[in-house]
C-alpha cells in the first residue's frame, strides 16, 4: 500500500464517519472567531436553542472592525455605528456563550491568525477552522485548516464537526534555497503566478522543499495563509524542529509529561517518502525574485524586474480581457516597468506579514531613513498586541516614527478596510497583505502586493525597487 | 433551509472570469450582523457609479446603466451565468447570501471557488458547473434572446433550454439530498452524534492536549 501524504495523515486522524457518497463528518479541535462572520452563526444556536458542543475548543478576537488609532474608550469608542454593534456582539456572544475572547483592549487582542498560533491555540495535527479564508495560514504547523462560512461556524460549535468531502493532494516543492532578500511572501507569490488563482482548487497544497524548510514559522505562516490565492481552501506544511521550538512554552501548548506526548505524537506530521500526489509542481527557489502584483488578481504578479504585460500577446480571451480590464482599473500601461509604479500609500500589516518578523525586516529597510514626499499615508499596523509590546521593546516604533510611517493598533486594518483605514480612491498602494481585487483595499483603491521589506523600500524611493539593490541596516538596536 | 427542487427562471449573463467575494458582495456590507438584507448591494461597486454605505438606502444612487443586473431585459432574474473561477476570495457567506436575498436560486459557470461552492449549499442555493463549451453555449443564447429562460430539474440534474437542448450536471447525493428536502444539516449530522461522541471518547485518550487547554 502507498504511503499517506501529511493530508492523508489529518484527514484519517479526524475521520468521524464517511457517507456512501464520500461525504464525511469530520471532527474540528479548534475554531477561532472574530466578529463578522459569526454573529449570524451564535443567532442560529440561539434561535435552535441549542448550545455549543465544546467551548474549550474555541478562541474569539475582534480583528476586522477594531480601530487602529487611540482605543481609550474602548468599544464605545469606535465611530461608525455599524462596526460598533459588530464589535460589541461578539463580546456579548461569547459573554453569553462561555467562549474565551480577548476582547479590543486586551493586550492578547489581534488578528486571529497571528492570535491562534502565538497563544500555542493552533497545534501540530489540529483541524482547524474559522470563519475567514486565511484559515489556511495554521497550516504551517502540520495541521488542516481551512475557511468556512458563517452555517459552518454555527454547525461546528453546535457539532464540533463539519461535513466535508476530501480534498485532491497537491506537492509543491520548492526546490534549492532562495537567494538573499527573498522571503515567504515572494515565493508564495511566485508559486500563485504560476499556479494561477485557480491552480488548487478542489486540493489540499502541502508546500515541501529546501526553500520551505529554511523558511521560519512566520515566513511559512506567510505561505499557508495564500495558498487559499492559488485557490487551495487549505496549505500545509510538515511538522520539523522549527515548528516545535516555537509551540514550546505557548499559553495554551501542552506541558510537561502532555508535551512529550504531544512531541511524540507529531513526530509523524509529515507525508511518507512513497506518498501519491495527484499533482506535483516543481518551482526553483534560486531562480525567485522580489514579486510585486500589478493588477487585479494575485495572479497577475511579476519579478520586480519585469514589465507589465501586454494583453495583444495573450492568446486566451478570458484572460486577455481580464488584463486589459485590470490595466484599467489600475491605470497602468502596458510595457511599463514595474519599477516605475508611482506609489501614493504604504500599507505593512495583515494576517499575511504582520508577525515580529515582518515588523523587523520592515524597520531594518527604513531605519534612519525618510519616506518619500510623495507618500500620503504610510501605516505599520501589528498582528497583535504583544507584538506590538515586542517591537517597541526592541525600539522598532520609534525607527517607523522616525521614517515617517505610522505606528498603529493591532487589527485587520487597511488589508479589507472594514475599519475607517481605507485607501483613497485612485492611489496606489504597496501593501504587505494577500488581495489586490478591485476595491479590496477602499472603494477605487490600487494595491500592489509585496513582501514587507519590499513595501518598506518602496515607502522610501516613493516606487518600487529591488530589495537586493538597496542598503538594509545590519543592526535594528537603536 | 430553502428547498430547491425545480427553477424556470430568466438567464443573467455576467461575463467575467475570476468574479470574486470583494465583488459579489463588498467589504463594507459585511457589518450586518444578519442574514437578510444583502440583495441591494449585491455587485454594489460594478452596479452602482458612487461608493455605497452600510445603512444606506440604494435608492437614488447612480446606476451603471451598462452593468446587467440594471439592463430591464434581465429584470426579474434567478439565474446567473458566469466564467471561471466564480466566488473566490474570502469565505463570507454574505456572498449567496446577497445573490439569494436579490432573487438568485442558481449560478452556473465552468469552475467555482471551493468555499463559495459550498457555501451555496447551506442556502438554497443551487451552483451548478458545467463544461466551458456549455457556458459558452448559454452565453450566446443568452445574448442573441432577450427573456432567454431555462428549466433547471435538480432531481434529474437537467438543464433544459428553450430550444429543447438538455445539459446534464453533476451534484454530490447527499447535498442534492438536502436540497430537494430543505434539509438543516446540523440536523443531520447531530442524528450521527453517538458516532461524534465515540469519536471524541477515543481522542481524548489518545491526544488528550487537545482537550480543555482553553477556558474561559
Amino acid at each position: 500500500m502507498a504511503g499517506k501524504t501529511l493530508y492523508d495523515k489529518l484527514w484519517d486522524d479526524h475521520l468521524v464517519k464517511e457517507r456512501e457518497d464520500g461525504s464525511s463528518i469530520i471532527y474540528i479541535d479548534r475554531q477561532l472567531l472574530h466578529e463578522v462572520t459569526s454573529p449570524q452563526a451564535f443567532e442560529g444556536l440561539r434561535i435552535a436553542n441549542r448550545k455549543p458542543w465544546r467551548v474549550d475548543a474555541n478562541l474569539a478576537t475582534p480583528d476586522h472592525n477594531v480601530p487602529t488609532t487611540d482605543r481609550s474608550e474602548g468599544v464605545d469608542g469606535i465611530v461608525d455605528n455599524v462596526s460598533r454593534i459588530q464589535v460589541q456582539t461578539l463580546d456579548d456572544n461569547c459573554d453569553e456563550f462561555g467562549v474565551l475572547e480577548f476582547k479590543m483592549n486586551d493586550q492578547r487582542q489581534g488578528i486571529v491568525h497571528v492570535v491562534g498560533p502565538e497563544q500555542g491555540a493552533t497545534l501540530p495535527g489540529m483541524t482547524v477552522v474559522c470563519g475567514d479564508s486565511h484559515t489556511s495560514t495554521h497550516g504551517a504547523f502540520g495541521a488542516l485548516a481551512h475557511g468556512i462560512g458563517t452555517s459552518e461556524v454555527e454547525h461546528v460549535l453546535a457539532t464540533q464537526t463539519l461535513i466535508q468531502k476530501k480534498m485532491k493532494n497537491m506537492l509543491v516543492r520548492v526546490k534549492g534555497a532562495v537567494k538573499e532578500g527573498i522571503t515567504g511572501k515572494d515565493i508564495v507569490l511566485a508559486i500563485i503566478g504560476e499556479i494561477g488563482t485557480a491552480g488548487g482548487t478542489g486540493y489540499a497544497i502541502e508546500f515541501g522543499g529546501e526553500a520551505i524548510a529554511n523558511l521560519s514559522m512566520e515566513g511559512r505562516m506567510t505561505v499557508c495563509n495564500m495558498a487559499i490565492e492559488a485557490g487551495a481552501r487549505a496549505g500545509m506544511i510538515a511538522v520539523d524542529q522549527t515548528t516545535i521550538d516555537y509551540v514550546e512554552g505557548r499559553t495554551f501548548a501542552p506541558k510537561g509529561s502532555q508535551w512529550d506526548l504531544a512531541v511524540a505524537n507529531w513526530a509523524n506530521l509529515h507525508s511518507d517518502d512513497d506518498a501519491k500526489f495527484d499533482k506535483v509542481i516543481e518551482i526553483d527557489g534560486s531562480k525567485i525574485q522580489p514579486q510585486v502584483t500589478w493588477g487585479t488578481s494575485p495572479e497577475m504578479v511579476l519579478p520586480i524586474d519585469a514589465n507589465i504585460p501586454n494583453p495583444e500577446s495573450e492568446s486566451d480571451p478570458v484572460k486577455r480581457e481580464s488584463i486589459e480590464r485590470a490595466l484599467v482599473y489600475m491605470d497602468l500601461k502596458a510595457g511599463m516597468a514595474i519599477k516605475d509604479i508611482q506609489l501614493d500609500s504604504i500599507f505593512i500589516g495583515s494576517c499575511t506579514n504582520s508577525r515580529i518578523e515582518d515588523m523587523r525586516a520592515a524597520a531594518q529597510v527604513v531605519k534612519g531613513k525618510k519616506i518619500a514626499s510623495s507618500i500620503s499615508q504610510a501605516m505599520v499596523v501589528p498582528g497583535s498586541g504583544l507584538i506590538k509590546a515586542q517591537a517597541e521593546s526592541e525600539g522598532l516604533d520609534k525607527i517607523f516614527i522616525d521614517a515617517g510611517l505610522e505606528w498603529r493598533e493591532p487589527g485587520c486594518s487597511m488589508c479589507l478596510a472594514m475599519n475607517a483605514d481605507k485607501l483613497e480612491s485612485g492611489k496606489h498602494c504597496a501593501a504587505t497583505s494577500n488581495r489586490n481585487f478591485e476595491g479590496r483595499q477602499g472603494f477605487g483603491g490600487r494595491t500592489h502586493l509585496v513582501s514587507p521589506a519590499m513595501a518598506a523600500a518602496a515607502a522610501i524611493a516613493g516606487h518600487f525597487v529591488d530589495i537586493r539593490e538597496i542598503e538594509v541596516s545590519s543592526s535594528i538596536e537603536s | 433551509m430553502k428547498k430547491f427542487t425545480e427553477l424556470n427562471g430568466i438567464v443573467t449573463p455576467l461575463d467575467r472570469a475570476n468574479v470574486d467575494t470583494d465583488m459579489i458582495i463588498p467589504k463594507q456590507f459585511l457589518k450586518s450582523i444578519k442574514r437578510t438584507g444583502f440583495g441591494q448591494n449585491l455587485f454594489d461597486e460594478l452596479r452602482y457609479m458612487d461608493e455605497g454605505q452600510a445603512d444606506q438606502s440604494c435608492e437614488g444612487r447612480p446606476l451603471n446603466e451598462e452593468f446587467v443586473l440594471n439592463q430591464s431585459r434581465y429584470k426579474g432574474t434567478s439565474v446567473l451565468i458566469a466564467r471561471q473561477n466564480f466566488g473566490c476570495g474570502s469565505s463570507r457567506e454574505h456572498a449567496p447570501w446577497a445573490l439569494d436575498d436579490y432573487g438568485f436560486r442558481c449560478v452556473i459557470a465552468p469552475s467555482f471557488a471551493d468555499i463559495f461552492f459550498n457555501n451555496c449549499f447551506k442556502n438554497g442555493l443551487l451552483p451548478i458547473i458545467l463544461s466551458e463549451e456549455n457556458v459558452d453555449k448559454l452565453f450566446t443564447e443568452t445574448f442573441n434572446n432577450e427573456g432567454y429562460e431555462i428549466n433547471i430539474d435538480l432531481a434529474s440534474q437537467t438543464i433544459t433550454t428553450p430550444s429543447g437542448d438538455v445539459i446534464s450536471f453533476d451534484i454530490d447525493a447527499f447535498r442534492k439530498h438536502c436540497l430537494l428536502n430543505g434539509l438543516d444539516e446540523i440536523g443531520v449530522t447531530l442524528d450521527s452524534e453517538d458516532d461524534i461522541k465515540r469519536y471524541e471518547v477515543n481522542r481524548r485518550l489518545s491526544a488528550p492536549w487537545l482537550f480543555d487547554a482553553i477556558k474561559p
